[in-house]
């Protein structure tokens, strides 16, 4: 069962460490060149909004800047446009995590797949205005994929958190 | 008791509002971006940002790597012994077209030297392969296995076997970054080889090019073919670029000049690197207006 904030589980507390090095992985995946395939989600986005929805007040609008500034490095667009997509979307996702862990993981998706579309219609916005081409209506496609990563997504990033000290049958943890 | 100067517990503290940060935030990538995008300040940060992405970008190209490797080295035999038959026939062909070149350079030179003319630019050229298509998106650029390590500039022409298809835009210590020509922010000067009216391609998307600052009464047809002509100083002159599709005249001043690209851009896959050995001194100042 998912743990939502209407369900009985207990989760062990996250360790910011954990977030941290699931974000750097989620950098590493972004990384791997794959083309032009439409269709591929946004690791590092949906990592990031799946723990400013978890943890607000750990991660936010500064963890989406400095991974923002990475991605556009790494990837060789224009400095700031991932940056500034990604800070929309933290603040968009904090500003959501009170009502979102209300819902089942796939109405969680449905939550937070308008931020990932928004954050790549920022990102759209900004190259279109610097006077780049637009890379077809395809390009959208991504969000959707990572739409549907989220609830695998939100297993393995709480697997850690899962584990308890020790087991006990009788406790909800 | 008066309140004023009391401070919440620190349990409570939580910073400036999310809205106030949000608005920094946003201030400081919308000046990123124009210092970048406008401006092209932001160089030194990217360098220095790459010494954390650049160990993890080559670790997440190994998978590509094996990959590719994997699909040369099951490629089958009759694939091989195809390929192998007609590049054997191309060597024929380049061959008697060498020992001709050779010949016809001599002359050339020799007839240079009667005419006491400078020697024809000197060019380096470095082979490259195409290892894949940059994932920006919103830009048409690949990516070459070749760096500073090897020689690779930044503005040097990249090649294939019928034409120019780009230019390098950003070198890495074992890769650089080659803008293609089709790419809308690519422009490229050139000039007619049939009667040597010159002018600038540029891209603008969907594979196509356009040539930009030509009249409208200046002879131009379908069919021309373009090559580079050096007046930047960087390209090597000669280069053939493009063929002319489609000219419009009846705009304004200026014709409108469509072109396709010769090289086979968004596919080749075995390229050159060219450059000169040299580069041309800079140009002298203006002459001071108002002196005559």
């Amino acid at each position: 069962m998912h743990p939502t904030n209407r369900s009985s589980r207990i989760l062990q507390p996250v360790k910011l460490w954990f977030v941290y090095l699931s974000l750097f992985v989620a950098l590493g995946l972004e990384y791997i060149p794959t083309g032009r395939t439409p269709g591929l989600p946004d690791c590092v986005a949906l990592v990031l909004a799946f723990w400013c929805v978890r943890e607000p007040l750990a991660i936010g609008m500064g963890a989406g800047f400095a991974f923002g500034l990475l991605m556009d490095v790494g990837l060789g667009a224009a400095m700031g446009q991932h940056a500034l997509a990604y800070v929309v979307l933290a603040y968009l996702a904090n500003a959501l995590a009170r009502r979102v862990l209300w819902f089942p993981a796939w109405q969680q998706a449905l939550h937070v797949l308008p931020l990932l579309l928004l954050a790549q219609a920022i990102m759209v916005l900004v190259r279109l205005l610097a006077g780049a081409e637009f890379p077809g209506w395809s390009y959208f496609l991504s969000s959707l994929g990572s739409a549907l990563l989220w609830a695998p997504l939100s297993f393995l990033l709480l697997l850690p958190q899962y584990q308890p000290d020790e087991r006990d049958d009788n406790r909800p943890i | 008791m008066s309140l004023v100067g009391h401070q919440p517990p620190p349990i409570f503290r939580r910073g400036p509002a999310p809205l106030a940060r949000l608005f920094v935030f946003v201030a400081l990538c919308l000046v990123l971006l124009v210092a970048d995008l406008r401006f092209r300040y932001l160089e030194v940060l990217r360098n220095a940002l790459s010494v954390v992405t650049y160990p993890l970008q080559m670790a997440a190209s190994t998978p590509a790597d094996v990959v590719r490797n994997a699909t040369r080295y099951f490629g089958t035999l009759v694939d091989v012994q195809l390929e192998n038959a007609d590049l054997r026939r191309l060597q024929l062909d380049a061959g008697e077209r060498l020992l001709r070149f050779e010949q016809l350079e001599q002359e050339n030179l020799h007839l240079r030297e009667l005419l006491q003319m400078s020697e024809r630019v000197q060019t380096k050229s470095i082979a490259a392969d195409i290892l894949y298509n940059a994932p920006d998106p919103f830009a048409r650029k690949v990516i070459l296995d070749r760096g500073t390590q090897q020689g690779v500039e930044a503005g040097l022409a990249v090649v294939d076997a019928n034409g120019v298809i780009g230019q390098v835009t950003r070198v890495h210590p074992v890769q650089s970054e080659v803008t293609l020509l089709t790419d809308r922010n690519q422009s490229i000067p050139v000039s007619v080889v049939r009667n040597g009216v010159r002018g600038v391609l540029y891209g603008v998307g969907r594979g196509m090019l356009e040539m930009r600052h030509v009249l409208a009464e200046v002879d131009i047809q379908p069919g021309d073919r373009l090559v580079t002509s050096g007046l930047d100083g960087i390209f090597v002159p000669g280069l053939p670029v493009a063929t002319v599709t489609r000219v419009d005249r009846d705009q304004d001043a200026f014709a409108r000049i469509e072109c396709e690209p010769l090289a086979a851009i968004e596919r080749s896959v075995q390229v050159l690197v060219i450059g000169r050995a040299a580069y041309p001194p800079p140009p002298p100042p203006p002459e001071p207006a108002g002196e005559r």
